[in-house]
């Protein structure tokens, strides 16, 4: 926990500057709470029993003094939250901004692998949880053992004794809270699991409804929703049962306290060892130790959960990014139309069987290259070996006779643009959506786009043409015509080597039809691969690449394979024959 | 005009509590109990300790002796305080914490209660993450305040007592509990009242920076792809900052409020310690009550925050108890009819002059007709658009007709029981749900009479068994949430056997096969043409082999039918038919390569 805690701080330097100053004003602030038993045991012990009855001068200064020091710490209090606050947001806005760039660094392997909404909690919920624990927790743990110190010794100050049966009271009861703890994050612990199993529960009733309905199973749902809830409320209670028990052993032990102190102080005091503003100061700083002994108890399991969240956000600050830029020791791909040279490229998935082995092929710069095979025949892993999302295990590819791995990516980037399966759009405009690969583009420029993909109908056609919002994932728009807007976005982006992993969802014919004029004249003069699902974009294809188990294994322009009897090409193109006539 | 929605706020506030306390009278009154009780032990807990100085103390220091019998006194009555006071926090935090944790689940059961309840045409309207929050974060924003509630109320009974005792020991000394009860209640208020607002903008804000990191790592390939990765730091930057501004005006605030809070009390118990010794001298009251009233001070000061609490979240409950209540009053169900299962074999499906629109706009559908006769195969085609996965809706009552019926084997289906329907038809719909369970738990629904067997023989027409039997535990595999472990093609498959095992006698494919490879839909086809279930079924279909295998075509252009026929008659007769189907075609001659 405090390892976590120390290489965080490490990570965040935001938060060092001023941390000395911000402590003083902890600590000043924190003085103000002893100021009152002190000035009640002067004024009983100077004042009111002075000699010859109540002295109101004496009190009177007594109680000014202790308004001034009031006033300090009461400024001091406020400027330390002020600072800690500063502080404590610039510093975890830095690391959310940070842990946001470095995932999208990361390699596509390592972000597909945790689910999105996991990747969202790391810039949010976790990060929230650290703040929480900075602000709440962690003050509060800083400034509550503070107060136990110096409450240790103005007690210590006016009886040692007194102090040490303090000490005997509470000593148990920190050590039974501390076994609580314990189980208290066990118990917590299964909340935290119940409300996920709740959450999975619901979120099943609302995006299964359909089903739900068309089944008529809806019975079966709520059995299993009434089972969440109640299991989450009932480990909700067992929570709070512990928690309150856990909070008991310290009035317990204050009671214990309390009346020991006046037994012991009566005894002492009657020997002349104590006075009666000590005493009675003693029942002030009692309540005074309390306090900061039953926040720890809560706080100390808040603290728990924010530095689980802190961890979590330095676990993915830890993974390295595999496929990394190489950044100014990098080179830039050669000007032109650009080539393409598998040389002995193998790959597998970490820890998975080998999915493409031997690759070693050269496809000429400004040719149209369909690749072709069964669904897990290894041909989409070709595409993201060719755009470097991933790096092959063995040999290596080349982009223009430059090896891939040592191409800047602000190079790569603009001259290979890969056209991913689902075409995502983000929530806004089609303008915008297209402006994402070059954001300078004017209005005019992007609907020269449209008219010269031959899609100007097409945007007509659209309510409020290229200001017509997209919606959540693009879902105002159908499949087909999502894929037709994020062609546009990879014409403007004008790539050198174009890699489109064609869709397999079924699209409407009329869209399809525009589809592919708009393939078209977006290949047109380009080095272009095609994972193709649709053999239609194989015959159209100057050379057509089989990939089957991994290897290729036919190569050459349609005609020309579909002659070889009994070849896979063969068998896969009367198979697409026959589902479309 | 400010001020006036926030005591319109508090109004409705209190509404929701004094709801809430209607329906769990007991435990509130557990809570409540509790509280006061607390209150009034910390009342008398102040006045034993000050009669402890006053009357063991001081004369013990004095004539240096004290009697073991008053110590041993002392000693049981702190004991005993103490141990009633954890009763009193037994009561008021469990019956608080059940009171909220139970309202939380019933509110929650009746909220999902409804999502199922509702047709499909209402969820459509409202977006996914909204229902999940209504179900989860608005119940529990809506119930906020029930936690420090009986604090509240019982600091409130603590606070009269107090006052009263006060005045009992002396007026001069109550004045300033007088004056500092209710500056500690205004202080608070302020406090919750100017804190409230500033909480609501941060969590809008923290919504936001949700929404674009979670859009950006969902459209993570195309950033990454596009190199757009310091674009869309820089974009996430902006709303990081903002958030960052608005935490830092929350904690201005507390830097303002949390110190003068601490120190109010500090100063009400000086106060006593400089007016009190001047009553002394006055021999208006003794040491006894003096130490009373400047303990008393000291440890009033916390539960009073309990109120600054209570109000503070009346805000953010009323706003979740509203959408709560929405959901709760939404209306629009499809209500079950009473009739039962009308027969056995292939059903017959007519659409007699249906017509369909969503709520809001222009019709969906116009005056639809045509028949599913029993044990034949139907197709729908259209382009994108013109009604079809509409009527798939419409056939298995996913939506009812805004005129015209609906109805199988002559009966209407709005008057068909749940039951007789789920039996009666199956629909495959386009995009395919899979339940977090097993591959058995998906196909059967564990619905009565489909037994392994029949679960087999479903996923074997559904051509799933291969796969299915290569999964580590096979029927037993789990599939994950949303069935993450399954393509996409395997996804549809399962669907289509849940379909398939629970042997419709109408069975109704949206586009259900688009995911799978062709090769694996013309085997799937075919072995649904052949199988002996004796469905009739309605298919709604891109693919010309699907379209070839229906004896029969329905094309609708922009929400009405045109034509009905066979695939050749509708290509002879119907130009639009004909370009619709052979646009695959039409666009290969143009494109051919030359050989």
């Amino acid at each position: 926990m405090l390892a976590t805690v120390k290489r965080g701080v490490a990570l965040s330097p935001e938060l060092r500057p001023g941390l000395a100053g911000t402590l003083v004003l902890a600590f000043v602030s924190m003085a103000g709470r002893v100021a009152v038993p002190i000035a009640i045991q002067q004024g009983i012990d100077r004042g009111i029993r002075a000699p010859g009855g109540p002295h109101l001068g004496t009190i009177t200064v007594i109680v000014l003094l202790t308004l001034a020091l009031l006033a300090v710490s009461t400024l001091a209090g406020y400027w330390m939250t002020r600072r800690l606050f500063t502080v404590s947001e610039t510093a975890l806005a830095a690391l959310r901004t940070r842990t946001f760039r470095h995932i999208h660094d990361l390699s596509m392997l390592h972000q597909q692998s945790e689910r999105r909404g996991s990747l969202t909690s790391r810039v949010t919920g976790d990060v929230d949880q650290i703040t929480q624990f900075l602000q709440t927790g962690g003050v509060m743990l800083l400034m509550t053992s503070g107060q136990l110190v110096v409450t240790t010794i103005v007690m210590l100050v006016y009886s040692w004794q007194l102090t040490l049966v303090v000490f005997a009271a509470f000593v148990p009861a920190v050590i039974v809270i501390r076994l609580f703890q314990k189980r208290l994050a066990g118990v917590y612990r299964i909340v935290r699991e119940r409300t996920g199993v709740m959450l999975g529960a619901v979120a099943e009733s609302v995006v299964g409804a359909t089903v739900i309905r068309a089944y008529g199973v809806a019975g079966r749902t709520e059995k299993r929703l009434d089972t969440a809830i109640v299991d989450l409320r009932s480990a909700q209670q067992r929570a709070l049962r512990t928690s309150v028990t856990s909070f008991s052993t310290g009035e317990i032990a204050a009671g214990l306290a309390l009346s020991a102190v006046v037994v012991v102080g009566v005894l002492l005091g009657v020997d002349g060892g104590l006075t009666v503003g000590k005493l009675t100061a003693f029942l002030f700083l009692v309540t005074l130790f309390i306090q900061p002994v039953q926040i720890a108890t809560e706080v100390l399991n808040e603290a728990q959960n924010a530095v689980a969240g802190w961890r979590r956000v330095l676990d993915v600050l830890d993974i390295d990014p595999d496929v990394a830029d190489p950044d100014q020791n990098g080179v830039g791909l050669p000007p032109g139309p650009l080539s393409v040279r598998f040389a002995d490229v193998s790959y597998r998935y970490p820890g998975g069987p080998v999915v493409l082995s031997d690759v070693d092929l050269e496809i000429a710069a400004r040719t149209k290259v369909a690749v072709v095979g069964e669904t897990g025949s290894g041909k989409t892993t070709f595409a993201k070996l060719l755009t470097r999302l991933m790096d092959p295990a063995g040999g290596e590819v080349l982009l223009g006779g430059t090896p891939l791995t040592t191409v800047r990516f602000d190079s790569l980037r603009s001259r290979v643009v890969m056209v991913p399966q689902d075409g995502f759009l983000f929530d806004a405009t089609v303008a915008e959506n297209i402006r994402f690969a070059r954001p300078e583009l004017s209005d005019d420029e992007l609907e020269l786009a449209f008219v010269e993909l031959g899609l100007g109908d097409w945007l007509a056609g659209l309510p409020q043409r290229l200001d017509t919002p997209v919606g959540e994932r693009g879902e105002a728009l159908s499949v087909g015509e999502r894929q037709l807007v994020a062609l546009v976005r990879a014409y403007v982006a004008d790539p050198d080597l174009l890699v489109l992993d064609e869709a397999t969802s079924a699209v409407d014919p009329a869209t399809e039809v525009r589809l592919q004029h708009a393939l078209d004249a977006v290949t047109r003069g380009r080095t272009t691969v095609a994972i193709a699902h649709r053999l239609s974009t194989a015959e159209s294809a100057d050379e057509v690449i089989v990939v089957d188990a991994g290897r290729v294994v036919q190569r050459g322009p349609h005609a020309v394979l579909l002659a070889q009897e009994g070849s896979i090409y063969a068998s896969l193109y009367a198979s697409w024959l026959e589902q479309t006539r | 005009m400010t001020t006036r929605a926030s005591q319109d706020v508090l109004g409705r506030g209190l509404r929701v509590l004094r709801q809430a306390i209607r329906m769990e009278p007991r435990l509130f009154t557990i809570g409540v109990a509790g509280s006061s009780m607390f209150g009034l032990l910390v009342i008398a807990n102040s006045y034993v300790v000050g009669a402890v100085i006053g009357r063991v103390v001081v004369p013990a220091f004095s004539e240096h002796r004290a009697g073991a019998r008053e110590l041993a006194l002392i000693a049981v009555t702190f004991i005993g305080i103490s141990l009633l006071r954890v009763a009193s926090i037994y009561g008021r935090r469990l019956g608080a914490g059940f009171m909220q944790f139970r309202l939380q689940a019933r509110y929650r059961s009746a909220v999902t209660r409804r999502y199922l309840a509702l047709p499909p045409a209402w969820h459509q309207r409202h977006a996914t993450g909204t229902l999940l929050s209504n179900a989860n974060s608005d119940v529990e924003a809506a119930f906020a305040p029930i936690a420090p509630l009986p604090f509240a109320v019982g600091t409130v009974v603590m606070i009269l007592a107090a006052v009263v005792s006060l005045f009992v020991v002396d007026w001069v000394l109550a004045l300033i509990g007088v004056l500092l009860f209710p500056a500690l209640f205004l202080l608070n208020l302020a406090y919750s009242r100017s804190m409230s607002p500033r909480q609501i903008r941060a969590q809008q804000l923290r919504g936001k920076v949700s929404a674009v990191a979670h859009e950006s790592f969902d459209g993570a390939l195309v950033v990454k792809t596009m190199g757009r990765e310091a674009d869309e730091s820089r974009r996430f930057r902006v709303h990081v900052s903002e958030l960052r501004d608005a935490l830092i005006s929350v904690g201005r605030l507390r830097g303002l409020f949390d110190p003068l809070l601490d120190a109010l009390p500090s100063i009400g118990t000086l106060a006593v310690l400089l007016i009190g010794a001047w009553r002394l001298q006055q021999g208006a009251i003794t040491v006894s009550e003096l130490v009373s009233v400047a303990f008393l001070f000291t440890v009033l000061a916390f539960p009073v925050r309990a109120i600054g609490w209570l109000i503070g979240e009346l805000p953010r409950s009323v706003a979740g108890w509203e959408r709560v209540q929405a959901v709760l009053g939404a209306s629009g169900d499809l209500a079950y009819g009473e009739a039962g299962n009308p027969g056995t074999g292939p059903a017959t499906l007519h659409f007699d002059q249906v017509s369909f629109a969503y709520a809001g706009s222009a019709d969906v559908l116009h005056d639809i007709t045509f028949t599913v006769p029993a044990g034949q195969t139907v197709a729908l085609v259209g382009a994108t658009g013109s009604g079809k996965s509409t009527i798939a809706s419409l056939a298995v009552r996913l939506v009812d007709p805004a005129s015209g019926h609906v109805s199988v084997d002559g009966v209407p289906l709005p008057d068909l029981s749940g039951a007789a329907l789920a039996r009666t038809s199956a629909l495959v719909p386009q995009v395919p749900f899979v339940f977090d369970d097993t591959v058995r738990g998906n196909v059967t629904l564990d619905r009565e009479d489909i037994d392994d067997d029949a679960a087999h023989q479903a996923l074997r027409l559904a051509e799933a068994e291969g796969f299915v039997s290569k999964l580590p535990d096979g029927l037993d595999t789990a599939v994950g949430e949303r069935g993450t472990s399954l393509s996409g093609g395997q996804r549809q498959r399962i669907t289509l056997a849940r379909a398939l095992a629970g042997r419709p006698r109408l069975l109704v494919l949206d586009d259900a096969t688009s995911a799978v490879d062709p090769r694996v839909e013309a085997a799937i086809l075919a072995s649904l043409r052949g199988h002996d279930a004796g469905a009739s079924i309605l298919v709604v279909a891109y693919r010309r082999a699907t379209i070839a295998l229906a004896d029969s075509v329905v094309y609708l252009e922009d929400g009405k039918v045109v034509a009905t026929g066979t695939h050749a008659e509708l290509m002879a007769s119907e130009p639009g038919y004909l370009g619709l189907v052979t646009a695959y075609e039409k666009k290969e001659l143009v494109e051919e390569v030359p050989s």
